[in-house]
């Protein structure tokens, strides 16, 4: 299992409600269910995905994030995660406030703008980068709305989003010393556990 | 150089369940109906494909819609070139793998293909039942088709699967039988009919009451039946079965003649295809099992029983739900799939759904489409894989 999913697993406690924003091949929820009997569902719209969830025996709708939650209750789940989806919806901060009114706690994780190979890769190559976390051609991106770690908090900071945890790695998915002190140059990838 | 072209019989083909013959099962318990009568005794005619394997924990059960019967795969002969309504899915290796699968195909209560219905002899007056025949609902289809079960030694069906009418009763069975059930497969149905849903199914009514072969639904003492009537209802039970997407691509504008006639026989290609689907109708279906068929649709609403609420309907189950629906159907749209999924979703219930992209519209549930097959199939591969696992636990 990739290691940020590892580590939000780790975050869930067990016997918790989960709904999972662009679940993918239902890695996560089949993981949750097994070892720690999570009760949830998966939101996805890619049919192989969605194909590798029904055959795991996870419970995925097909369903648009960018027509929102509309039809889940306030507070109907323990936690709504969303891993790298974040920069690819057409309104992240509607989808945040979303995920805060269906869920007590969301997770959310997102490729780092704001990390020193990507600010040198633009800076010096003065082309719009393009690096393992963010593999896609400026023309072709599904990455309309990139962030870095100082955005996302100025956000939160705005909106009355209280970050509970935040974990920073790089690209070998460690959490190193230089990520720890200096996460917006340092993480290429940014994990959080908020709650409004 | 000629090509040997090998003459293979379609029902000898490896992915047919090939030759099937139906079985008809008496009933002797009577069964109360919803309307407040009694069934004092009745006939199920079905079909079955595949093995039942020993604790019977790989038996599913096909609901069929509303033209639909116990016929669903194979062939009847060697000389039948059409197999079941549903042989696109039912198969060894298809979607409801018959290698692993014992399904069950019947013809429902009412049915005009074997089963008892209008057209059966009422013990009471030795003649067609007719328009005497009780008014049957989903709920009363479910029961009989739980007796069935009883009789084949299958207490728990791993899925009950249907498509539109099929998927009400899928529905049904969930939350009537909530533990004899594993899986419910409801694909391009809704939880109960709109207004738009039962205006269609009145305009179809009345042009099979307004037929004066109609006889007030007493047609078979005087040997004759509604002909017009039920083309009429064919024709426009059809249209919703299309897409606009669908008779476009198939028809568009195309005339028979390539011009203009000025009068008003079959020009377009469109009106010869619908009259052509309702000749071939008129002359297979009952018209009293038609009026009967369409007022269970109209009564179905499983939340009536429960003040309403679809929600408090569904905390009954216990199974696992998979929904379907196409974007193209507006007989049954995906919004009305989707009120299912909610349902179950605010009932806690396990669900997943699809929503398969498909110009076919409605009818597309019986169609080899390679999403649907695709999902579908990776379903059903997860259900055969649970009850393999549990019988070898």
């Amino acid at each position: 299992m990739r290691d940020d999913l590892q580590l939000i697993s780790d975050w869930i406690p067990a016997d918790a409600s989960l709904l999972d924003l662009g679940c993918g091949d239902g890695t996560l929820l089949a993981h949750l269910q097994q070892h720690k009997q999570i009760r949830g569902y998966g939101l996805e719209i890619n049919q192989d995905n969605l194909a590798a969830c029904f055959e795991k025996g996870v419970n995925v709708l097909e369903q648009d994030l960018d027509e929102g939650l509309g039809n889940f209750q306030n507070h109907r789940f323990d936690y709504v995660v969303m891993t790298q989806a974040l920069q690819a919806v057409l309104r992240p901060d509607q989808i945040l406030n979303e995920m805060l009114r269906v869920g007590r706690e969301a997770i959310i994780t997102f490729p780092n703008f704001g990390h020193w190979r990507v600010r040198a890769y633009l800076g010096l190559k003065g082309r719009m980068p393009v690096s393992s976390a963010l593999p896609y051609e400026w023309y072709n991106t599904p990455n309309i709305h990139l962030c870095t770690v100082q955005d996302f908090e100025t956000h939160c900071r705005k909106s009355s989003i209280r970050i509970l945890e935040r974990q920073v790695i790089n690209r070998r998915h460690h959490s190193g010393l230089l990520a720890r002190l200096w996460p917006n140059l340092f993480g290429e990838i940014a994990i959080y556990r908020v709650t409004v | 150089m000629p090509q040997q072209i090998p003459d293979d019989a379609p029902w000898s083909a490896e992915d047919s369940v090939g030759l099937v013959e139906p079985k008809t099962l008496q009933f002797d318990t009577a069964l109360e109906l919803e309307c407040g009568r009694t069934l004092t005794s009745y006939e199920l005619v079905y079909e079955t494909y595949g093995t039942l394997n020993s604790n019977a924990s790989n038996a599913v059960l096909i609901c069929h819609a509303l033209s639909g019967h116990h016929h669903a795969a194979g062939y009847t002969s060697k000389s039948d070139k059409r197999p079941g309504w549903w042989d696109a899915c039912i198969g060894p290796g298809k979607v409801i793998d018959t290698n692993r699968f014992f399904v069950v195909s019947l013809n429902n209560l009412g049915g005009c293909h074997g089963s008892t219905g209008p057209a059966s002899i009422n013990p009471q007056s030795g003649q067609p039942w007719g328009p005497d025949f009780p008014m049957m609902t989903v709920k009363d289809w479910v029961n009989s088709q739980a007796r069935l079960a009883d009789v084949l030694g299958i207490s728990r069906w791993a899925a009950v699967i249907g498509g539109s009418m099929g998927g009400m009763q899928a529905l049904q069975w969930s939350i009537d039988y909530p533990d004899r059930l594993s899986h419910a497969v409801v694909i391009a149905a809704a939880p109960k009919l709109s207004a738009q849903n039962i205006a269609f199914n009145e305009v179809a009514r009345q042009s099979i009451l307004t037929d004066p072969n109609f006889h007030g639904g007493r047609y078979y003492l005087h040997d004759t039946y509604p002909r017009q009537g039920l083309i009429l209802a064919r024709m426009v039970g059809h249209i919703t079965y299309l897409s606009d997407d669908a008779m476009r691509m198939k028809f568009g504008r195309d005339l028979r003649a390539g011009r203009f006639h000025f009068g008003f026989d079959v020009e377009f290609q469109v009106e010869s295809y619908l009259r052509h689907q309702g000749e071939v109708f008129s002359r297979n279906f009952d018209a009293n099992t038609y009026l009967l068929m369409t007022k269970a649709l109209d009564y179905f609403d499983p939340a009536r029983e429960f003040d309403n609420s679809l929600e408090t309907a569904l905390a009954k189950p216990e199974c696992k739900f998979l929904v379907m629906s196409f974007t193209s159907d507006w007989r049954f749209a995906p919004e009305r799939s989707r009120e299912i999924v909610n349902g179950l979703v605010h009932a806690g219930r396990d669900v997943s759904y699809a929503e398969i992209d498909t110009p076919k519209g409605h009818d597309a549930f019986l169609l080899d489409i390679p999403e649907y097959t695709k999902l579908f199939g990776a379903y059903m591969h997860r259900v055969a894989n649970e009850v393999e696992a549990g019988s070898h636990a």
